[in-house]
């Protein structure tokens, strides 16, 4: 396999890199999905992100690397060993799937594991993808292009943590907590609302049009061709301190406070522009906390709010075909009428 | 369209460019061949497989291959014979190292496409199908074949962005010979000699990129390519390091054929003087070794005291290798929309097919034709082997037919919408506001109503195609943001040509339904001649036509007060007649929504 691209060696697409990271530090924000041209670094910069993540701490031996706190009696192997003794630990890293198009369902939520029942008569659950994305990241690319039933399916683990399979003579359910990230070309086929909307954050990606990045895109480019080693070993400071961008805010992420005022602006934002329901407002202070987490700041300012607004609700807009103005410059508006520019 | 050019620069380009791929198939994607079946690519593929290390695979796949023999599966004999599964092999996979090509690649459907696309971009198979989870090195180029013959028809956009090379061999289809070409010692030596060319100067990539932008090119992936190609061409002529030369002949090989072909999208944005573009200092991250080897790149053979210069003069020397008046061209076709969302992606679906896409398996006898998902039926037939073998000993493994698990496919059976817009006379902004208005409606609920559409409008003397036929409400916005009013009214021409597209729908199996909005008022006949009763005959004429060849149509009759013309014109084409004189384009999209869903 090729080596990943750094992700800190990944030019401008600020707004991607940003949403990636948040979604790192509070995995609970729901899952980006990244719009974007052709040849922009959509899959690039997901599979680059494994390197930036801290390791787990996972049952030893687990296929669904249960955390002996949090999946306490959920993991079906783990589920009561935990009871009195503590079971041996091994750090892993986080997980980051890619779910390669042409999967089939089997492979995707597990299924009866062939070779042990041909061989041995033996009925035993072979767990697949969602159970190995677990704890970390599931990379759909192209995911207008996925199965309408695939995607149903997957929207509905993300939704509730957890994947219950009922499918010849098994049944077998199992903690499935992971970040769903999803990139597509809009050009290619429009994706569902209901679909849109499961995902926390949207990022539009756009290819750099100033002459200058793109050339400095094409000289980091080859350089990672010619030597993909030096290439990394030039990045490895870089991606080390995102990493530890990443845990520190992780760490923070409780204590940050988000002022009562602040709270009233991401309300008032949201009526403003119309969005439906309450997952718009729950997702921007979300993400407006994590992006200050991630800042080092110590409370969720009106600043914050605003650097995430278009991502938090670019895809919960009421769609207007007859506007003119894309969701992002709507967005952009009711800003300035609330806040001020 | 760019004027014939000689066939003998067609055909040594061609060999050109077989020659720069065989050096790094993995590193240049591929090559599209445009061309049908013939001498023309028989010969070019001669001369590429000649090219190509003889341990090299060469594997020819056809375009409506099955996932499992593209990407890999279970290999049923096998895996019977030993009694656990046995990974077969993909097509990809098997193609390790070499090149596969892949014939009628214009009918592949964006699906498979991008399937191909990710096997391209991680030079392996991620295989997890079948109850198999595993990964296959894939390091290969892919060779399409293209045999579209309408501009429309070609493969999917997005692998088309990863292959270096688009070549049409249609000019040098009746030769009586094919020869010349590089030798294969010459090309085994380039590829030994191609990572041993120093990195590109500075200048290269920029001339690179500038040209990329003046030839209104997007994406960044060309950009990339090319560098890739100037490398190998570097190498194929024994330099060390990427000149002048090779960048032109990169230019010429993989930016120039995309030139005319490709969407007209957000221009780069080239900073006022190109030359004073200095590479952004991004962070204070910038890293070391990059630096590093800038200094130790090796002077390049002219040194100039200006590099600015330089920089200006590979432009140019890239500029006097393009075809004449390309740049020109590409100033002009400014509107030019490249082929819309493809065939396949959403549509009604025709149930009980054996080909398409495979939505999972259900049970029942097996019948002719039908195929049986193998790892699904012996999953099934597991949990009773005690039960059977216990009863009736004997084979290893009993399946019964309770246990059959059949594969289920879909094919869409898709539907286009084509607006056709009188843009004549003083209404003529109205009607074309509120047909806009009324595709963009269909557009947005598209996922519901599974429709693609279309906007052709007709004015002064002839019918303009505007919006080709997209699910994409983005393509759609940017195709119709500013519309052409005002004129004469040529509505045959216009029936003309939406009869034309009407029919090259339906060669693609989508069902075509045309609207028609328009006063009925007709005053320019067919070849631009005016007079209403000419203009009248033509437009009956044309009418007629549209109903012998039973395409489906509505005609809105936007005139203030009903008129028996508007009426007869509907009668003739067999259209459905409605009346809309307070035109909008929310009742425009429900008339056609209510048409479509009668039509099912």
């Amino acid at each position: 396999m090729r080596r990943a691209y750094p992700f800190s060696a990944i030019v401008r697409q600020d707004e991607m890199k940003r949403a990636l990271l948040i979604a790192a530090v509070d995995q609970g924000i729901g899952g980006v999905m990244v719009f974007g041209d052709r040849g922009t670094g959509k899959s690039t910069a997901v599979r680059a992100l494994a390197a930036l993540l801290p390791p787990i701490k996972a049952t030893l031996g687990c296929p669904y690397h249960c955390d002996p706190k949090s999946d306490a009696g959920l993991c079906p192997i783990h589920g009561e060993a935990s009871n009195g003794r503590r079971p041996e630990t091994e750090m892993v890293g986080t997980p980051v799937v890619d779910l390669p198009l042409g999967a089939t369902e089997d492979r995707v939520v597990g299924a009866l594991d062939l070779e042990r029942a041909l061989t041995r008569g033996e009925k035993r659950f072979e767990p697949g993808l969602l159970a190995r994305a677990h704890r970390g990241f599931l990379y759909i690319d192209e995911v207008n292009l996925l199965e309408d039933h695939l995607v149903d399916l997957l929207l509905d683990v993300a939704a509730s943590g957890e994947n219950v399979v009922e499918r010849e003579g098994l049944s077998v359910r199992h903690p499935a907590r992971f970040v769903l990230i999803g990139s597509g070309n809009p050009e290619e086929g429009e994706l569902r609302p209901q679909l849109l909307d499961r995902f926390g954050l949207s990022v539009d990606v756009k290819t750099p049009t100033e002459l200058a990045d793109r050339i400095e895109v094409v000289r980091r480019r080859d350089a990672f061709d010619r030597n993909p080693d030096a290439f990394h070993a030039a990045w490895a400071d870089a991606d080390a301190a995102l990493g530890v961008q990443i845990t520190k805010a992780r760490a923070r992420l409780d204590k940050i406070k988000v002022p009562a005022a602040v709270l009233e602006s991401g309300s008032r934002l949201c009526m403003a522009i119309g969005s439906d329901g309450l997952r718009g407002e729950l997702t921007i202070l979300r993400t407006a906390r994590a992006l200050a987490a991630l800042n080092g700041a110590a409370a969720v300012s009106e600043a914050h709010l605003r650097e995430v607004a278009p991502m938090a609700l670019r895809h919960r807009l009421r769609r207007n075909p007859l506007d003119e103005a894309g969701s992002t410059v709507r967005i952009e508006r009711a800003m300035i009428d609330l806040f001020g520019p | 369209m760019t004027r014939p050019e000689p066939a003998a620069l067609v055909w040594s380009d061609a060999l050109l460019a077989a020659a720069v791929f065989a050096i790094d198939p993995e590193g240049l994607g591929g090559v599209v061949v445009r061309c049908g079946p013939g001498p023309a690519r028989d010969a070019w593929t001669g001369a590429l497989k000649a090219l190509l290390p003889a341990e090299a695979p060469v594997r020819r796949v056809p375009s409506r291959i099955d996932d499992d023999r593209l990407l890999g599966g279970l290999d049923l004999t096998a895996s019977l014979a030993v009694g656990r599964p046995i990974v077969e092999r993909g097509v990809l996979a098997a193609c390790d190292g070499g090149v596969a090509i892949l014939s009628m690649a214009e009918r592949l459907e964006d699906a498979a496409g991008a399937k191909l696309s990710a096997v391209l971009d991680r030079g392996e198979v991620v295989m997890e199908r079948d109850g198999l989870a595993t990964r296959l090195p894939a390091r290969l180029g892919l060779v399409a074949f293209d045999e579209g013959i309408d501009a429309d028809e070609r493969p999917p956009d997005a692998l088309l962005d990863r292959l270096a090379f688009w070549i049409d061999l249609s000019a040098v289809a009746r030769c009586d010979r094919y020869e010349g070409g590089v030798g294969p010692g010459t090309a085994a030596d380039a590829r030994f000699r191609l990572w041993t060319v120093a990195p590109p100067s500075e200048l290269v990539v920029e001339a690179l990129c500038v040209t990329a932008a003046r030839l209104g090119l997007v994406s960044i992936r060309p950009v990339l390519l090319a560098l890739r190609a100037a490398r190998a061409h570097a190498a194929l002529t024994g330099r060390t390091e990427i000149s002048a030369e090779d960048a032109a002949a990169a230019v010429r090989l993989v930016l120039a054929p995309r030139a005319l072909t490709a969407p007209a999208e957000a221009a780069v944005q080239e900073p006022e003087d190109p030359t004073e573009a200095d590479p952004p200092e991004e962070d204070a991250r910038k890293p070391e070794t990059q630096t590093k080897t800038d200094s130790e790149r090796p002077e390049p053979e002219t040194p100039l005291q200006d590099p600015a210069a330089d920089a200006e003069m590979i432009i140019e020397a890239i500029q006097a290798a393009l075809p004449d008046g390309l740049l020109d061209q590409v100033k002009l076709d400014g509107r030019q929309s490249s082929r819309s969302a493809r065939r396949n992606g959403s549509g009604a679906s025709v149930k009980s097919v054996r080909r398409g896409r495979p939505v999972g398996s259900r049970t029942g006898p097996l019948r002719g034709g039908d195929r049986l998902n193998l790892p699904e039926t012996l999953r099934a037939a597991t949990p009773w082997q005690r039960l059977r073998t216990a009863s009736e000993g004997g084979a290893r493994i009993q399946v019964r037919q309770e246990d059959f698990r059949i594969r289920r496919f879909v094919q869409r059976q898709e539907a286009t919408t084509i607006f056709l817009v009188d843009a004549s006379g003083s209404a003529a902004l109205q009607r074309l506001a509120e047909a806009k208005g009324a595709v963009e409606l269909l557009l947005a609920k598209a996922y519901v109503s599974r429709t693609r559409v279309a906007l052709i409008a007709f004015r002064q003397t002839h019918a303009e195609l505007l919006l080709e036929p997209t699910r994409s409400l983005t393509r759609a916005k940017r195709c119709l943001a500013e519309l052409p009013g005002g004129g004469g009214t040529p509505l045959a021409a216009g029936l003309d040509s939406a009869l034309q597209m009407a029919q090259a729908e339906k060669a693609k199996d989508r069902t075509p339904l045309i609207v028609i909005l328009t006063d009925g008022r007709t005053n320019i006949g067919r070849g631009g001649a005016p007079g209403r009763a000419i203009a009248e005959s033509d437009a009956m004429a044309a009418a007629r036509s549209l109903k012998e060849a039973a395409i489906g149509a509505v005609f809105i009759d936007t005139s203030p007060r009903a008129q028996p013309g508007g009426d007869r014109f509907a009668r003739a084409m067999g259209a459905v007649y409605a009346p809309l004189p307070y035109l909008n384009a929310g009742a425009v999209s429900a008339l056609v929504a209510d048409v479509q869903s009668a039509r099912r």
